[in-house]
């Protein structure tokens, strides 16, 4: 009975990772408007609290904003504030955790790239609020309803990329357990060569295109083999080895993507501040604001990440000490976060789910 | 089975902590509301009057010209208010009123809506129609966003007023509370309850006539 036990224990295990990264979809990408058939809020709960401070918080800045006009020391509590309204912001709805986490769990990336993605798509997304203030508020005198629509505009584009980031996913990595699946089930102990011998003819595919792109790596002997080993993970790789970390700039170029897409999306409360500060001639108050809303929240997608990330990292290495149902999981839990992607994007694309209203008015 | 039963546990445990987190307001507003009724007792419409929080209102004026410096007259304010109607319809002017216990329709706001600007705050003020005059004995209006994306709060002087009322009509308004624990509770356990949850955040004008 020890093996069913054990078994036991990781089904578990993996079962909680899942869970894991469901609860953070749940609670962290919801739109406000419960959606038809989603399981009941616990109103007055942890959720109904994050809401209140963030409330609390925002109102704070514009008082702050006037107040640092004519008191420099305004200006310090203002970033403070903006920064703990930063961490409970992104500790609120937004897609951002959920998609970054997917991705994380999916690509099978460490906790240290999470990190780094996570605060790179912070600043890309102060970068978009200051960009479209900037570039239209201040510079062309746009109104509102124009910033409204350049948003949702900015939007569609986001969601798209989403959407197709994880159909690339998905498409890599749902090959990759599906051949496992079939091969284990055909063939039983004779599955490792079988599987083995297909994915040679895939990896070889890479190979050779990479082999052609740089040739200089050839020389590096170790080094090539290295980095195949890295691209053929990111491709599906199904005996892909846990990456360890990998030297090179492949893992953040494949991140970029992911990092543009959910970072295009300002936030709607980033842009109203800005043109406040803005109205009072305060414009780079209002700057350094986003600024270091977005570092905070940085922290909060870069924990939930790390989160993801450890409990992929503990299903693999459960995995590896059971080939067999093991690495049919994780496989399947990689086609899961990737196809969970999918989801994301369309859900926002068709407006079932709500990022975050702009304008309105 | 050991896997399954203790997966599914697992499952439940987390999916009870699993809260959609809502999106806190973006826009605040405190409101002002007359009830306008007609000779016969009926009522007719609402007229709403809508401050808006400073960070909105600068917002909402932003690359809009004014003749004078940080003034806007209602002329030069027209053109925010129709986009401000225009888009209110999608969400009903988050506005809804019941007569004794059913719906009571409203229509499309009146022509003569507006914008004031007074010191940096904005106010919306507009005249929504009922499709029939309606005469009940009670007669609750409720302004709330059910996305929660406004916040609205019923002014502390005067939220409301009757406007050619039957002297016997009573009113009284109801702000939105924190609920307790158990309501939460009960709440989390109906999800169809839940399916509108912007309305717990609702101001109630309440009107009884004998």
């Amino acid at each position: 009975m020890t093996c069913r036990s054990a078994l036991a224990r990781y089904g578990l295990l993996v079962v909680c990772g899942l869970v894991l990264l469901a609860v953070a979809d749940a609670a962290l990408a919801q739109p406000f408007g419960v959606p038809r058939g989603a399981p009941a809020p616990e109103i007055g709960g942890f959720a109904g609290w994050i809401l209140a401070q963030q409330a609390q918080f925002y109102r704070m800045l514009s008082g702050l904003i006037r107040e640092s006009k004519a008191n420099g020391s305004a200006a310090y509590t203002l970033m403070g504030v903006s920064f703990i309204y930063g961490v409970f912001h992104a500790a609120g709805p937004g897609h951002g955790k959920a998609v970054i986490s997917s991705y994380m769990v999916a690509n099978n990336e460490t906790w240290r790239r999470g990190v780094i993605l996570s605060f790179a798509s912070a600043i890309i997304q102060s970068l978009t609020a200051i960009a479209i203030v900037g570039i239209a508020a201040v510079l062309l005198g746009a109104t509102a309803k124009m910033m409204g629509d350049t948003v949702r505009v900015i939007e569609m584009v986001s969601y798209a990329l989403i959407v197709l980031i994880g159909l690339r996913l998905l498409w890599v990595k749902g090959r990759a357990f599906l051949r496992l699946l079939r091969g284990e089930k055909a063939h039983g102990s004779h599955a490792h060569h079988d599987h083995g011998h297909h994915d040679h003819a895939h990896h070889h595919g890479h190979a050779h295109d990479h082999h052609a792109h740089d040739h200089a790596h050839h020389d590096h002997g170790h080094g090539h083999h290295h980095h195949d080993e890295d691209e053929a993970s990111a491709w599906g790789h199904a005996h892909a080895p846990e990456p360890e970390e990998l030297k090179g700039p492949h893992w953040l170029k494949r991140g970029l993507s992911a990092v543009v897409a959910v970072g295009l999306r300002p936030c709607s409360g980033a842009i109203i501040v800005l043109v406040f500060a803005l109205a009072q001639g305060l414009f780079w108050i209002g700057v350094a604001s986003t600024f270091v809303m977005g570092l905070g929240t940085a922290i909060t997608v870069a924990i939930v990440a790390t989160i993801a990330v450890g409990a992929r990292g503990l299903a693999g290495r459960l995995a590896k000490a059971k080939p067999g149902l093991g690495l049919i999981l994780l496989r399947g839990l990689e086609t899961g976060a990737a196809a969970l992607i999918i989801v994301f994007g369309a859900a926002l694309l068709t407006g079932y789910m709500v990022s975050e209203r702009m304008g309105l008015f | 089975m050991t896997v399954f039963s203790r997966a599914a546990l697992a499952a439940l445990i987390a999916l009870s902590f699993a809260g959609p987190a809502l999106a806190h307001p973006h826009v605040w507003v405190k409101s002002k509301s007359e009830l306008v009724y007609a000779a016969d007792g009926s009522v007719t419409g609402v007229r709403q009057h809508w401050e808006f929080d400073d960070m909105f209102s600068a917002f909402a004026v932003q690359g809009l010209e004014g003749k004078q410096k940080d003034k806007f007259t209602r002329a030069e304010l027209a053109p925010l208010a129709k986009v401000n109607i225009d888009s209110l319809k999608e969400y009903d002017y988050f506005t809804y009123a019941t007569a004794d216990g059913k719906k009571a329709p409203l229509g499309e706001p009146l022509a003569d809506y507006w914008l004031d600007y007074k010191d940096g705050i904005l106010t919306l003020n507009f005249t929504l129609p009922f499709k029939q005059p309606v005469k009940a004995k009670d007669l609750k209006i409720e302004i709330y966003d059910p996305t929660y994306f406004v916040d609205f709060e019923l002014a502390k002087e005067k939220p409301a007023t009757l406007v050619g009322a039957p002297a016997a009509c009573k009113l009284t308004t109801e702000l939105p509370r924190e609920l307790t624990y158990a309501e939460g509770k009960a709440l989390s356990n109906n999800p169809e309850a839940a399916a509108n949850w912007g309305a717990l955040f609702a101001n109630k004008i309440l009107v009884k006539c004998p």
